[in-house]
Order: structure tokens, then sequence, then C-alpha cells
């Protein structure tokens, strides 16, 4: 077993007291002050994540928007250069390779941004798919760092900072060339919390020394900086999917709820088929959300409904915003009903839930 | 991280304060520090009997569910039921906040337990 990595802000987070721990082979903070408060802190100011462990791939060549069409299964042709698009790699069976964001600097550029746990994988696949076109694959996750600032204060604290206009960085739009602190970052409006906020890529020296303006600056915002665990029940609270969890090699996109990226009515992409047949006959199993008002639900928990098995919890939580239990399930699509009463079973004993709307916590998107 | 001097203490980061033939249980200072916000406690049922190491609930944080232990033998006699509401007492007053009264069995023995000296020795090589 190797070592797990650091990104090149272990340092500042050791400083910081963070609790390490280790995610998908790489050091991680998990918290710093609690999980908890760091949750509220995106929610209600700004929080500061340092997602350096995330992968970066270029993509450039005569043949870059063919391929990616056909390795995505979204439409790159729907969104203007410098925009930004969500998707899913998906292999023949219909099923989840990885989630990422595709950014589009013009037809024949774009970049990738994937899951830390998958970077290999992903890597070995696109590489292998990219056989066929005049295409130049370029593996950058070593030499880029990232942040997340996310929160309603981060546009008012990024623009204390800088001279462009962020107002005009419109939802899922990027700029290459922001300047803070005399330096040049990539920024677009993105993240995974379900609030205003940005992704900030850059050189190693230049994050870390973001790092540390972000949060002497921020002050006035009432910056924190934040965790993998306000991470992850930031982006829960939105039901937005985690590689592993929610979308997986043994479910795919449509299962997941995550239709509206499936452009089907695409030319070819890898998985099309096999996505069209499931539509066709209907999903089988469907991600559903539900609370429960004893027990916390948690990932791995089997879901009955009587003596019947019909599935299991892919994530849940106590949710700090809501003050409710809540979780997400993979189950047989026939008990996949609004309403419907199932069980969970928390460790010992089997507790009754209610399948509800996944739209738990409404996102504050800037549209 | 505070420890109280007149109480037992196991491995497993519990506390023990006997009082005649009966005695309470919690978690320490340490305990609660390392689950950070405590979410819920899940209890077990009067006239319950656990031996010494057997786990007698839960206690969950945001981020997982830890078991409690038992640091010594009994049979529940009273559960704590502030903590339904607050389980946050547990990491503001964690010695205050007792989740289980037990009666002991007869002819008990603290021997396996560490005392206050022993667990603080016992806590910063663990840390």
């Amino acid at each position: 077993m190797s070592e797990p990595k650091k990104t090149h802000l272990y340092n500042q987070h050791v400083a910081l007291d963070a609790k390490m721990i280790e995610f998908s082979g790489w050091l991680m903070p998990v918290n710093y002050e609690g999980i908890i408060e760091e949750h509220e802190a995106v929610r209600e100011n700004v929080g500061l994540f340092d997602v350096s462990h995330m992968g970066e791939v270029r993509i450039e060549g005569k043949e870059a928007t063919a391929f990616l069409q056909y390795l995505f299964t979204n439409d790159l042709s729907l969104i203007e250069n410098g925009h930004v698009q969500y998707g899913m790699m998906c292999y023949e069976n219909g099923t989840v390779v990885d989630d990422l964001l595709i950014y589009k600097y013009h037809t024949e550029s774009y970049l990738l941004v994937i899951n830390a746990g998958n970077i290999e994988k992903d890597v070995a696949w696109i590489t292998e798919k990219a056989a066929d076109f005049d295409v130049r694959i370029n593996p950058i996750s070593d030499v880029l760092s990232e942040v997340a600032l996310q929160g309603p204060n981060a546009e008012a604290l990024l623009q204390s900072l800088s001279d462009e206009d962020i107002k005009e960085i419109g939802f899922f739009q990027f700029r290459e060339d922001i300047h803070i602190n005399g330096t040049p970052f990539l920024v677009s409006r993105t993240g995974y919390t379900g609030e205003d906020g940005f992704e900030i890529y850059g050189s190693h020296e230049a994050i870390k020394m973001l790092w540390d303006y972000l949060l002497e600056k921020g002050e006035p915002y009432h910056i924190k900086p934040c965790g993998l665990g306000a991470r992850d029940t930031l982006r829960f609270e939105v039901a937005l999917p985690l590689y592993g969890h929610e979308i997986s090699d043994s479910i795919s996109p449509l299962e997941a709820g995550l239709g509206f990226f499936v452009k089907l009515n695409k030319e070819n992409f890898i998985g099309k088929a096999a996505l069209e047949k499931q539509k066709e006959k209907g999903i089988a199993q469907k991600i559903v959300g539900f609370e429960m008002s004893k027990g916390i639900p948690r990932h791995g928990y089997e879901v009955f409904d009587g003596n019947e098995a019909i599935g299991y919890v892919t994530t849940g939580y106590y949710s700090p915003t809501l003050k409710k239990n809540i979780g997400l399930a993979l189950i047989n699509a026939t008990f996949a009903k609004m309403g419907n009463t199932i069980e969970i079973q928390v460790r010992k004993k089997r507790m009754p839930a209610t399948i509800i709307s996944k739209k738990f916590y409404q996102k504050q998107y800037k549209k | 991280m505070t420890v109280k001097e007149s109480l037992f203490y196991s491995k497993d980061h519990e506390w023990l304060k006997i009082e005649g033939e009966n005695a309470y249980i919690g978690i320490t200072d340490f305990a609660q520090h390392s689950l950070g916000a405590i979410v819920y406690v899940e209890m077990p049922e009067i006239d319950d009997y656990y031996d010494a190491d057997d786990s007698f609930g839960t206690v969950e944080s945001v981020k997982a569910a830890s078991d409690l232990m038992m640091p010594i033998a009994g049979t529940v006699v009273e559960i704590n039921e502030a903590l339904e509401d607050e389980p946050g007492l547990v990491n503001e007053t964690p010695f205050e906040a007792w989740m289980i009264k037990i009666k002991l069995d007869e002819g008990f023995s603290t021997e396996a337990l560490m005392d206050a000296k022993a667990y603080q020795s016992y806590c910063e090589e663990e840390a």
C-alpha cells in the first residue's frame, strides 16, 4: 500500500489544526472547527475548501469536439466558448465511468475536471477511447492546485480582491485571467454545495498564496476553512451525486435521476444504445430521497419493504440545515413512489422512513 | 482534556461513577472531542443486562456511528432521557451527561479499569 498523497496546502491545514483523514489515496482535512460550523458557514457566509485532489486533463486537437461528444453524455455543441458543462462518461452498458465537468475554451481545446479517486482509471479510459481521433490528451493533475470558495458572500469577497468584473462570470461560465494579488487564476462559477460560489485553479504556489490570502481578506465576510466532512453534507442536502454512492459502475445516470445531463438525441456516445433501451423499458432501480424521524440513515444500510430487501442507502445524514434525518437510497423502481413507507436497517433496529422529493434544500445558484 | 479524579476509566473512553451498588456511565472529554458534534445517542432498554466490553448503545456524530462499550458488567436501571432532545450535552459537559445508570454485579471489581492518572497517561499515548 503506497503512502497517501498530500496536496500542496497540507502544511496550511496542519497549521489550522485540521483533523486529517485519508480519502481516495489523499491526506485531506475532514474538518477544522467542526463539520456543522463549517456547513453553516457555507450556507450563511462563505467557506473555503482545498479541492486540489481533483484531477484535470487537457484535450486539444482538430477532433477534440468530435472525441468528447463520443466520450461524454451531455451535448457540448449546446455551450459557447468560456462555458462549463456537467455530465458523465459511461461504459457501453450505460453505467458510469465518472461524472465530470468539461470547460470549453473553444472547439479544439477543452479542460476536463474529474474525481480524485478515479484519476488513473479515467486517464486510461480517455486515452484508450481517443485512439482513433486526432486529439492530444494531456493529464495535468500534478500541475494544478484548486480551491472552492462557496457561499452567499463568495462573490463580494472575490470582487473585493480583483479588478475584473466578477459579476460578469455567469453560472457555469469561466475566465482564465482573473488576477488576485497580482497572480492569474482560472475561475469558474461552479461548485458542489448548492450555494453561489467559485472554483479556482492555479499553480501550486499561486493556490498556496491564495488560501492564506482569502482566509485573511475574508474575515469581514466571516470566512471559514471547510473540510471534506462539510463538503459531503452540503452536496448531499442538494442531492448532488458522489461517485461510488449515487453513481457507479453499477448505476446508470438514468437510475440516478440525472437524465437531464444525458442527451439521447446526440448522434452517438459510449453507452447511448444501452441508455436508450433502459429509457424505453423503464429503469429497474432508482435513487430516491427519504426522511425518518428516529435513527440516522448511513451509506450501506439496507432498505426493506416488509421482509423484502429492496435496496440500500447511498448517502444519509442528520441534515445540519434542515435539522432532520434524511437520506438517498437506491431501491427497486416499483417501490419508488413519493409518500411510500420503507424501512431502513439502522444497525440492529429496522426503522420506518418516508420517500420524499430529493430537493431537500433549495439551491441558491445565481442564474 | 479534562479528566475527573473520582471516576474509573475504560480503554474505550467511557467513565464509570460508582454510587453504592449502582454506577453511572458516560463518555470522556477525550471521546467527545474526537467524535465531534454528537447528533444522536442510542440507548439500551431498562432491565437489559450487559457484560463488560459489550456494546450497550451507539453515539452518533455527523460522520459516523460509534459503539458505546460497557466498562463493567451490570443491569440497566435508568437511561438519561435528557440526551434524547439534547445529545449535544455530551459534548458540552461529558462528565455530567451520564448515559445509563446500572446496577452492578455482586462482588464486582474495578481491577480492569484505570484511575484518573492512568487514564490521563493512556490518552497522552493515544493522541
